[in-house]
């Protein structure tokens, strides 16, 4: 198949639309902005809708009304545009609602700064907005991966009726690289008898609503809704193992840091430094189990993690390693990519203390 | 025998929540009437509000969608665009409408989007007990203005209507009440007007309805239909705002 060159945000936009993506609501900011700035052609050219909205507020509620009406549909923002949506994607998950929302990270807190930055994973992995939910939560390392998670991220959302964050720095938005369009078959959906897209005979009305009046109604959505969680940390779990199988050293990072993690570690085996990499794919669910079955090898000695952040991913790193074996940590922060040598440093600074 | 009246088919056949004396199951009586003399119901989709009309659609025959406080205008958006052939109608409250979805309201406006807004003026903040609106009068009582709106603190009640009239994309704005029977015509051929506007795809439409508050107001119903033309519909001009 042809290897064609792509631009992060567009590979992201033009994958969303071959997945069948059908509405798109978005707000400028920085550095995303050419999601919408493709959307805004090659959508309606699809069929399509696609709406500038007035704010971040107006864009995930526009999202909320196609997906309520049967669409698919998405939203692409950064940083602290998505701390806007999440009043919109408390009510898509309370209203059991699919929907796709790209987070393409800046810095932070605040305005923070326009480089890379994975300072959202709380904000992504815990829910967001108010209320006991989860989205679940992709985070590709490539190109090639953003665009074939695109295909899947539609799926998990119409599959379990869920809002889907595809979490990425703003690395993996501004670079370039290759991609190979492919087939996705795609996995058996349910139709959406709930939508209200219009009675058309149907012999009652849908009405899609978050709100339950009585409490004992209200705790029976949210069990249900534990249920469904459940079932999405059983099937939907994902990451990748580099060079683990002898590893002494196990650094876990997800998104642009795995890649300069597996670059240092490349380096740190030509030193006799037997590291690997585990890299989350899924951030919610997060790999526990397989993690901790990891922790549990006898040849491994110390975990680190490594973000673009100042320590937020090495929660569940802990959690799922459960004290079995000492967590480390690196990161650099407000928009600062970790060196390849700052990796290393880190681990060797790591290696000397502990073994 | 012959039925000489019967209960609107746009309505689902159970009781509604509503206050003796509020103006809301009026209100939804004459969508539904307006929907069913169209023959609208299996087509439409209605976007509901939060306030006290958040159960809207359990009362429509319609289909429904149940929005984020304020932002209707923006689920109705991306509703209509996705079925453009299809009535899509928000129906919202004072609060909702003209205080946290302000933007929303204006951006829908602005855009000439082929929904049509039915906006319940009372006033006053409902569901939560009275609060001050931003269509509160000046001098009138509310739980969180206790001697009365005050210019100086509050600054002056909006005139939704007239504000988004405007607007290039709003071409049909008119504000109505359901005080007696004459009005309640008026407001149907207004509901009615701005659904065939929609239909037609002129662009959008908006009707505001002065509706009474009898409990937040603490009046009895006969007393607050006569506070409403007496007050509401000074501030408020009854009539035609806009017509493209």
């Amino acid at each position: 198949m042809k290897r064609e060159i792509w631009k992060g945000s567009e590979a992201i936009a033009e994958a969303a639309i071959r997945a069948g993506c059908r509405g798109f609501f978005g707000y400028p900011i920085t550095p995303q902005n050419e999601i919408p700035e493709y959307m805004s052609v090659r959508m309606p050219a699809a069929g399509g809708v696609f709406v500038q909205a007035e704010s971040e507020l107006a864009a995930i509620n526009m999202v909320y009304g196609a997906a309520a009406c049967g669409v698919r549909a998405m939203t692409s923002s950064s940083s602290p545009g998505v701390s806007l949506k999440q009043e919109g994607i408390s009510y898509m998950a309370g209203a059991e609602l699919p929907g796709v929302i790209v987070n393409v990270m800046r810095g932070g807190p605040g305005l923070g700064s326009i480089q890379p930055a994975q300072g959202d994973y709380y904000q992504a992995t815990r829910g967001g907005g108010n209320g006991d939910y989860r989205t679940v939560v992709l985070a590709p390392a490539s190109l090639q991966e953003a665009a074939d998670l695109m295909f899947e991220a539609f799926d998990i959302a119409d599959q379990y009726r869920n809002p889907v964050v595809v979490l990425v720095d703003g690395l993996i938005a501004q670079m370039m690289e290759p991609i190979v369009w492919k087939e996705h078959p795609g996995r058996p959906l349910p139709e959406k008898t709930w939508a209200a897209d219009g009675r058309r005979g149907r012999a009652h009305n849908n009405f899609v609503t978050s709100l339950f009046m009585d409490a004992p109604d209200c705790e029976a959505h949210n069990l249900a809704l534990l249920e469904k969680y459940k079932a999405i940390e059983a099937n939907e779990c994902r990451w990748e193992e580099l060079m683990l199988d002898d590893a002494e050293l196990v650094l876990v990072a997800y998104g642009t840091p795995s890649r300069v993690a597996q670059t240092a570690v490349e380096h740190l085996r030509s030193q006799n430094i037997k590291a690997g990499v585990f890299r989350p794919i899924t951030l919610w669910p997060f790999p526990y189990a397989r993690l901790r079955e990891i922790a549990a090898q006898p040849q491994v000695k110390r975990f680190m993690a490594v973000e673009m952040s100042t320590g937020q991913m090495v929660d569940d790193v802990n959690l799922a390693v459960a004290g079995q074996k000492p967590v480390a940590f690196y990161g650099r922060c407000g928009g600062v990519i970790p060196h390849v040598s700052e990796i290393e440093g880190a681990v060797l600074a790591a290696w000397k203390e502990g073994l | 025998m012959t039925t000489i009246y019967r209960k609107s088919k746009g309505l689902q056949d159970v009781p509604m929540h509503y206050c003796p004396g509020c103006s809301h199951g009026i209100v939804h009586k004459l969508i539904a009437e307006v929907m069913e003399e169209m023959d609208l119901i299996q087509q439409a989709i209605a976007i509901c509000p939060v306030g006290c009309s958040v159960f809207a659609g359990s009362y429509f025959a319609c289909d429904a969608i149940e929005a984020a406080h304020g932002r209707a205008p923006a689920v109705a958006t991306a509703v209509k665009r996705t079925h453009p052939n299809q009535p899509v109608f928000t129906y919202q409250g004072d609060g909702d409408l003209a205080s946290i979805g302000a933007a929303e309201i204006v951006h829908a406006a602005m855009r000439g989007e082929h929904f049509t807004t039915i906006f319940i003026n009372n006033a006053i903040y409902g569901m939560t007990g009275g609060q001050m609106a931003p269509t509160t009068l000046l001098g009138q009582r509310a739980t969180t203005a206790p001697g009365g709106r005050t210019k100086e603190q509050a600054g002056c009640p909006m005139r939704v209507a007239e504000l988004l009239s405007t607007l290039e994309g709003l071409v049909y704005a008119e504000r109505v009440c359901v005080v007696d029977i004459p009005h309640l015509n008026q407001a149907k051929r207004a509901i009615r007007k701005a659904f065939e506007k929609q239909m037609a795809g002129e662009g959008f439409t908006f009707v505001e309805v002065l509706a009474a508050c009898p409990t937040n107001w603490g009046m009895d119903p006969i007393g607050a239909n006569r506070w409403l033309m007496e007050h509401m519909a000074e501030y408020y001009p009854l009539g035609v705002v806009k017509e493209v």
